[in-house]
């Protein structure tokens, strides 16, 4: 290859990693998985984060996983009240945000308690040695320091005094102790930047643009940043930093970002707009983890986007539901218990047929569940929770990036086949993120639609009439006719209607009709095909999965390829209606493994709709796969093949 | 498609309605018939109220395509099937959601929403609440039968205590909503109450309703013969109506009964309403109505003036009419604001953000 990755600095300005070059022993690595813990009022998704735009904005290709408490403070130095963000980057293409961490830094004593069993023996662990005090050791449970007690001697312990460091290099501002306290993460920051000679001007910026009301405070970030980097580089405990290059290779040529799921699904909703020509009304409440996509389009208001924030989830389908009889591209979002409670009005839609965007991020649940953490439970709920035969659509992305192209995708299938559309992502897409190459507006499909204009029939006296149940015989669409159009005015509603007039109709062989008809046009919904990864085509046993999970499971299937095995792969993008070849891609196999966040919902749709035995391995933590757990699983069960 | 297209097609006089085409040509009562044949029990209220809505239509002269009624579930919100206009027959309590999103991104359209004591008050009574206090372009009608009529007879949440029913032989245990009342609380623009079978009165409630930009609220006595007949007979009846139905009329002083000898005076030791005989030594102290008032204090002190068992000091008519910003008017200034402080949206330059690099292959 031949590719090559250049930094986005605008060619004037000085890359200070790269100027500053570390005198101390570098190594090379191909790959680093670093966690950041601390109280959650420590700013360690800000730390994440940053790190993270340091490391896309270098080319190396990523992977993120934050991981934070439901409640927005709990107690300080307790252990729920831990938040960490967990970064995998790498000099080639990497799939997850890493089984284990090489490197944890842990702000207190609850941080390293909480993140230590996840370490392998040798990670480095750099500690804020001032916040060990015995009572906040005792908080959580250590009688003695695990600092002294040798507890730890399986890692390389850094212990650092953050908060005096921090607090030593502030002393200049005019800043009370405990605000100059608050920078210590951007200490923490400069000095893992050190560590792995991350670009620092970018984050330089965005501290004076976030603090840009208060000069002093970004000055104050800016200097316990630079004072973290200066430590690394002169104090001798930190003898070796590290170098991870660019994954020149894993990118093909294009303009990239960082970008998470919510914030891809925002821009693909928007982008599906402007693609269809509609106007964009989201209503929407409130709710973890979705709530990211209301405030990102509430942001757009110059694409002609409307957002309403509703009284409760109910009011906020039914506004877009409106919205879509008015002739808007109509969403809604929210998570799970949100979905539960729109379960009506998506029927209204399915009765209606009417466009309608459906975007559940899913979370732990039944119930309140896990707000903040991640599960795939609700695809069931998707596919069958409502009342009467209601079939609606299923789109689920695979990747953060991914969140983009299927809410392009969802769109499609709702405007062209008027029917609601679940798009199914979840906790971990939604607040993951890896670089995205920008797509050139010349590639996004062409969404307009064709609203109905003139009557569609002729009735047996001669005069013309609209039927709005009369349909398109390829996709079994009935017309789309909006308000304000003149000789259209018609009546929908979610009392049964006979076939093509639209009336009320409550005969018995009209309703079996419409209800087979319904079926049949979500059955018909064209899809692409599943595309099957089986390199030499030896491979006896398949693993299927679907929405979040494709990146632990392929980078389980490379392990197990690695290490000689032969497995097949396929990841399902639609899980309503089904790919047409997915029946004929099981069959080929002896076995089928199908790995979930749940306790076997696919599984269960493909053996009910397949006849296969289709094997569930399943996890319900909270939290993505493990790759090196799943290899294992997945070579258990494909074993005795 | 969003906006309006048209505005030479303003029509003078209805701010509510400024931005909805007018109909070409004349038109009639029979324009705003369907084709679909009324299923109503013989003999029920709803028959009159529509009868007078697709009597009043024509004088809007608006595009009929532009005119849409949206309903919940129940006796009442069979409605839109019967009116010749755009319509949507939606799920029980929802209709003020869903009309929400359909007036806040139509505001070429006229949206009428007919709801019910039990679709409005009961499963409904969030998304009413919350359409009053938003002040969204709607116009809402209640019809007010005091019982649910769709599934036998159950009392609902305008029954009085103590209401005999199938689901309550012993008596109903909770006390009735007073739905003027709750609409004044709900921070309302409009409120006005009207009997189904005064024509008169409810034409000119619906007048003002429709002109009123913001959420108009209508209370419409409706009577159910099967199920609660006659719940309203004593304000309908000549000689008990005299006694019972207070006309408010704005700028006037408020007075009914025979020879209009009784007034409403404020109670100067409560600041309460109460009714008095009038005499020429009280004549002055009768208050007038003021339904432009800047508070709904005295708008809610009217509407507790009706003793919810016997109905006796019944106000009907508009007890409040006042403007305040309309909530789909700011929503399309938020967009226009936005383009102009930012531009109109440039997709490409969204998509790239601040923080790009670049492959080359």
């Amino acid at each position: 290859m031949t590719s090559q990755v250049s930094s986005p600095t605008t060619p004037d300005r000085p890359v200070l990693g790269e100027q500053r070059k570390p005198a101390k022993e570098t190594r090379k690595l191909d790959r680093v998985v670093i966690r950041f813990a601390g109280d959650s009022g420590d700013g360690m998704q800000l730390t994440g984060d940053r790190f993270t735009s340091e490391t896309a904005s270098f080319g190396n290709d990523l992977s993120t996983l934050p991981n934070f408490p439901a409640e927005i403070r709990a107690p300080a130095g307790t252990l729920p009240g831990v938040s960490s963000f967990q970064l995998h980057f790498a000099d080639h293409d990497i799939l997850t945000p890493g089984d284990a961490p090489n490197v944890l830094v842990a702000m207190n004593p609850a941080a390293l308690k909480a993140n230590i069993g996840d370490l392998p023996r040798g990670a480095e662990v750099i500690v804020n040695t001032d916040e060990f005090t015995s009572r906040a050791m005792g908080k959580v449970g250590y009688a003695a320091s695990p600092l002294e007690d040798g507890s730890l001697s399986a890692y390389a312990v850094h212990p650092v005094p953050l908060t005096t460091l921090t607090v030593e290099a502030l002393k200049e501002f005019p800043l009370t102790r405990k605000e100059a306290e608050r920078s210590k993460n951007m200490f923490a920051l400069g000095l893992l930047s050190w560590m792995y000679h991350r670009p620092t001007e970018g984050t330089e910026d965005f501290l004076r643009k976030k603090f840009a009301k208060k000069p002093e405070l970004a000055e104050a970030n800016v200097a316990a940043f630079r004072a973290g980097w200066n430590f690394g580089e002169t104090t001798e405990d930190f003898a070796v930093s590290y170098e991870v290059a660019p994954a020149e290779a894993a990118f093909p040529a294009g303009t990239y970002r960082n970008i998470s799921g919510n914030l891809a699904l925002s821009y693909g909703l928007v982008t599906a707009s402007r693609q269809a020509d509609l106007p964009l009304f989201l209503g929407s409440y409130p709710i973890t983890p979705a709530s990211d996509i209301l405030h990102e389009l509430s942001r757009h208001k110059n694409f002609g986007v409307r957002t309403f924030q509703a009284e409760d989830e109910i009011a906020g389908i039914g506004a877009a539901l409106g919205a879509a009889f008015g002739g808007s591209l109509a969403v809604t979002t929210t998570s799970g218990p949100g979905v539960a409670l729109k379960s009506e009005t998506i029927g209204l839609a399915v009765s209606m047929e009417l466009p309608l965007l459906v975007v559940d991020i899913q979370r732990g649940g039944p119930s309140t569940g896990l707000p903040t953490k991640t599960e795939q439970a609700d695809l069931l709920q998707a596919m069958y929770g409502r009342n009467g035969e209601a079939p609606v659509p299923i789109v689920a992305p695979c990747t953060p990036g991914d969140c983009f192209g299927a809410a392009l995708e969802a769109a499609r299938i709702a405007l062209t086949y008027r029917t609601p559309v679940l798009l199914l992502s979840d906790g971990y897409l939604a607040n993951g993120s890896e670089p995205w190459r920008v797509p050139e507006l010349d590639e996004l499909p062409d969404l307009r639609v064709q609203f109905a204009t003139t009557p569609n029939h002729v009735a047996e006296d001669g005069t013309e009439e609209f039927w709005p149940y009369l349909r398109e015989p390829e996709t079994l669409a009935r017309p789309w006719a909006v308000p304000g159009t003149p000789g259209l005015e018609h009546r929908i509603g979610g009392i049964e209607k006979q076939d093509g007039t639209g009336h009320i109709s409550y005969d018995p062989a009209n309703h079996d009709l419409m209800v087979r008809t319904r079926q049949a046009k979500i059955d018909g919904i064209e899809v692409p095909d599943v595309v099957v990864d089986d390199p030499d085509g030896q491979a006896r046993t398949l693993v299927i999965g679907w929405g979040s999970t494709y990146g632990p499971i392929t980078a389980a299937v490379r392990r197990i390829r690695g290490a000689g095995g032969a497995v097949a792969q396929a990841h399902l993008r639609h899980l309503n209606p089904f790919p047409r070849n997915l029946g004929e891609v099981l069959g080929r196999y002896q076995k089928v493994v199908v790995p979930e966040m749940n306790l076997g919902q696919l599984a269960h749709l493909l053996r009910a709709r397949y006849l296969v035995d289709a094997r569930s391995h399943t996890q319900v933590t909270g939290l993505p796969f493990k790759a090196e757990q799943l290899a294992a699983a997945i070579q258990e069960e494909s074993a005795d093949v | 498609m969003s906006e309006a297209p048209a505005v030479e097609h303003r029509t003078p006089g209805l701010p509510a309605l400024s931005l909805v085409p007018k109909a070409e040509a004349k038109q009639s009562m029979k324009d705003f018939k369907s084709d679909q044949e009324v299923r109503w029990c013989p003999g029920c209220g709803d028959y009159a109220i529509l009868a007078a809505v697709q009597g009043f239509m024509p004088e809007l002269g608006l595009a009929r395509e532009n005119i849409v009624f949206v309903s919940g579930i129940g006796c009442s919100s069979r409605f839109p099937y019967y009116m010749n206009t755009y319509g949507m027959h939606s799920i029980h309590g929802r209709a003020p959601a869903i009309a929400t999103g359909l007036a806040a991104s139509r505001r070429d359209l006229s949206v009428w929403v007919v709801t019910g004591d039990g679709d409005a008050l009961s499963i409904g009574g969030n998304h009413l609440i919350h359409s009053l206090r938003r002040n969204v372009n709607l116009k809402i009608l209640l019809f007010n039968n005091r019982i649910y009529g769709l599934t036998k007879g159950q009392y609902s949440p305008t029954s009085e205590l103590g209401k005999i029913t199938k689901s309550t032989p012993m008596g109903s245990l909770d006390a009735p909503f007073n739905p003027v009342s709750l609409a004044l609380g709900a921070e309302a623009s409009f409120v006005a109450r009207t009997v189904d079978s005064d024509r008169k009165h409810l034409t000119s409630v619906l007048r003002a309703a429709a002109a009123h930009p913001g959420t108009a609220f209508v209370e419409i006595y409706q009577n159910c013969n099967i199920f609660n007949d006659g719940a309203f007979e004593v304000l309908k009846d000549r000689t008990s109506a005299e006694n019972a139905v207070i006309r408010l009329e704005h700028g006037e002083r408020i007075r009914f009964g025979a020879d209009n000898a009784k007034g409403v005076v404020r109670d100067r030791a409560t600041g309460d309403l109460r009714v008095v005989d009038v005499d020429a030594s009280n004549e002055d102290e009768v208050l007038v109505h003021d339904a432009h008032a800047a508070t709904p204090t005295t708008a809610f002190a009217l509407s507790r003036l009706a003793d919810p068992d016997t109905l006796h000091h019944t106000p009907i008519g508009v007890f409040r009419s006042v403007e305040r910003p309309v909530y789909d008017a700011l929503m399309s200034e938020q967009l226009e604001q936005a383009v102009e402080q930012h531009g109109k949206g440039d997709l490409a330059a969204m998509l790239a953000g601040n923080d790009t690099w670049t492959v080359v292959g």
